[in-house]
């Protein structure tokens, strides 16, 4: 199998391009620029479609207009990108359209700066536009889980016909990792039986979410809350490391869950018997697996590069049972192993 | 007996929710026949947009997507661009294209996208309740101008055709309108041209179609069709504005 020396955000177009990505729709910022400028040259060389859009905006409604036919389509975008791009993402929730967009964070509020961060967790998973919709939201902490979501994530989202969000940061989009392109060139895509496509030999159809007639839109969110219920119970993903034992369980995603991984290794050396809990899904979220290891009584430490918006999940999941701290840095400030370590001993001290 | 007229198999068995003597009804019908006419039906996508024409996958018998509020030149052209072999329109009034949704209307314009718009242009947006559009006249009243649209404080009226003709991505602009069945008729005529426009590959092509609002302007419909010919037209004129199909 080969293997491949380059950048998280490469290692994503990759796998979305081995998925069978048909269109992509994207508009310049960084720290996620590497991704059109790869695929406005792949893209063409393959015969696909690449635009450059006018704005963020356009991007995402011109991603909706490729998916809505049934083509596999993303647009990537960081953190004031992914703001503009929330009415399209609330429309295509409630269309029900499986669409692929790429968050690759930089720091906030505002404009920010194009530091790698983790602050956009509550926009990604409580739903950053308006009504009551998920994504599915994935957090890669390598170049290769990059690829692999990527190419993962366009089967999940037309099996639930759902859209689907990449939650990565610019640590991890920039950093170079090898690659293994394990994932063979998707070619069957089957038929749609929701796809506008001209509607021959069959009745027209409509893909809408605006809803007026009495009810309609209440059975709507109904069947979505179903959905949503369904995908809970079985798209969670997560990786747990050393937690069997672990009166310190550390729980970190992206970026954060590599550095925080060193930090427990470094507690092992020193007798602590601390773990490491990794959501691979932000959303579905692995509360499950958080409140089995909650009966156990270990305590729990979550790092982001935030000022805390996961822990918030971790404590609801915890539900009162144990201790919770919480450990971050944001617009720009990156935690260490070592800190990390200190706040592990700290709470076994605790004990 | 010989029928000589019947419903185009482009509209739907449906009761339209326009207002009584709105311009709608007939504009859905020319864009139907227009669609039976060139045989297109069974591969047209459609993109409808934010406003009254929001519920037009009810009234076309054909696939109809929704997109919001000013962004079905974008949404038509992720549609296009990924299924070059279908027949892409969108329908947008003068709120939807000329305010929010501007930047996507001139970009997909100059990027020469091979779609058709066809834009309903009735100095107001209608579905809210008739406040000031873009392309409100001077001295019009509106929800939003009570005291009519003075251009010092609301700016002047936008004419699309004119400011689009100005790019080179664009192949065929005509301004037209409903409000006799002499200016019907042509109106149609510049509907079908536009649909063939794309149909050939030659490019982005708008049909701005002056329309009335009875309702919203306070106006019987009678009274409504006399303004558009009276007031209207005089400052939006009718005519092609551009055809480089030719070139």
């Amino acid at each position: 199998m080969s293997k491949k020396l380059i950048k998280g955000n490469i290692a994503l177009c990759e796998g979305a391009i081995a998925a069978g990505l048909h269109a992509y729709f994207g508009y310049p910022i960084t720290p996620q620029n590497e991704i059109p400028a790869y695929l406005s040259r792949k893209m063409v060389e393959l015969g696909r479609v690449f635009i450059q859009g006018e704005s963020e905006i356009a991007s995402a409604n011109m991603v909706m207009g490729a998916v809505v036919t049934g083509k596999r389509a993303m647009t990537s975008s960081s953190s004031p990108g992914i703001s503009l791009k929330q009415e399209a993402i609330s429309y295509m929730a409630g269309m029900e359209l499986p669409a692929l967009i790429v968050n690759v964070q930089r720091g906030g509020p505002g404009l920010g700066n194009i530091s790698g961060s983790q602050a956009d967790y509550f926009q990604a998973v409580k739903g950053g536009g308006h009504g009551d919709y998920k994504l599915v939201v994935f957090a890669p902490n390598s170049a290769q889980e990059m690829y692999e979501t990527a190419y993962d994530a366009f089967d999940l989202a037309e099996k639930y016909r759902i859209p689907v969000m990449i939650l990565s940061d610019g640590i991890v989009g920039q950093m170079m990792e090898p690659v293994e392109f394990n994932r063979p060139d998707k070619k069957e895509f089957g038929e749609k039986s929701w796809a506008l496509t001209g509607c021959a030999q069959r009745e027209p159809r409509s893909v809408q979410s605006l809803l007026m007639k009495d009810g309609a839109l209440e059975n709507h969110n109904i069947k979505l809350q179903k959905k949503y219920a369904e995908i809970s119970k079985n798209e969670v993903r997560c990786e747990s490391y050393e937690t069997g034992d672990a009166e310190v369980v550390v729980v970190a995603y992206g970026i954060s869950s590599r550095i925080a991984k060193s930090a427990v290794k470094l507690a092992r050396k020193e007798g602590v018997k601390a773990g490491l809990l990794r959501p691979q899904t932000l959303w579905p979220f692995p509360s499950q697996a958080i409140a089995k290891l909650a009966d156990s009584k270990a305590k729990f430490l979550t790092v982001e590069l935030s000022h805390g918006q996961m822990v918030e999940d971790v404590r609801l999941a915890v539900n009162g049972k144990t201790q919770v701290e919480f450990f971050g840095k944001a617009g720009g400030g990156i935690v260490n192993e070592k800190e990390i370590l200190e706040k592990i001993k700290k709470m076994k001290l605790g004990s | 007996m010989n029928k000589i007229l019947s419903k185009p198999e482009s509209l739907k068995e449906a009761s339209l929710s326009y207002c009584p003597g709105c311009g709608h009804g007939i504009i859905h019908r020319l864009v139907a026949e227009c669609i039976d006419e060139l045989g297109v039906r069974e591969k047209t996508i459609a993109v409808a947009p934010v406003g009254c024409a929001v519920f037009a996958y009810d009234y076309f018998n054909f696939d109809v997507t929704e997109a919001p509020h000013g962004r079905p030149p974008a949404v038509a052209t992720g549609i296009k661009r990924t299924n070059p072999d279908k027949f892409v329109f969108t329908y947008q009034g003068d709120g939807d294209i000329a305010a929010i949704g501007m930047a996507e209307t001139i970009h997909a314009a100059n990027r020469g996208e091979n779609i058709t718009i066809i834009f309903v242009n009735n100095a107001n947006y209608g579905m809210t309740g008739g406040q000031m559009a873009p392309t409100t006249l001077i001295g019009q009243v509106t929800e939003t101008t009570p005291f009519g649209r003075d251009p010092k404080r609301e700016g002047y009226p936008i004419k699309l055709c004119e400011l689009l003709a100005t790019l080179e991505g664009t192949t065929y602009l005509e301004r037209v309108s409903i409000y006799n069945p002499k200016n019907i008729i042509n109106a149609k005529k510049a509907i079908k041209k536009a649909f063939q426009c794309q149909i050939d590959g030659k490019g982005f092509s708008l049909v701005e179609v002056i329309s009335n609002c009875p309702v919203d302007w306070g106006m019987t419909p009678l009274d409504s069709i006399k303004w558009v010919e009276d007031t209207f037209i005089k400052s939006f004129t009718l005519g092609v504005v551009k055809d480089k199909i030719e070139v």
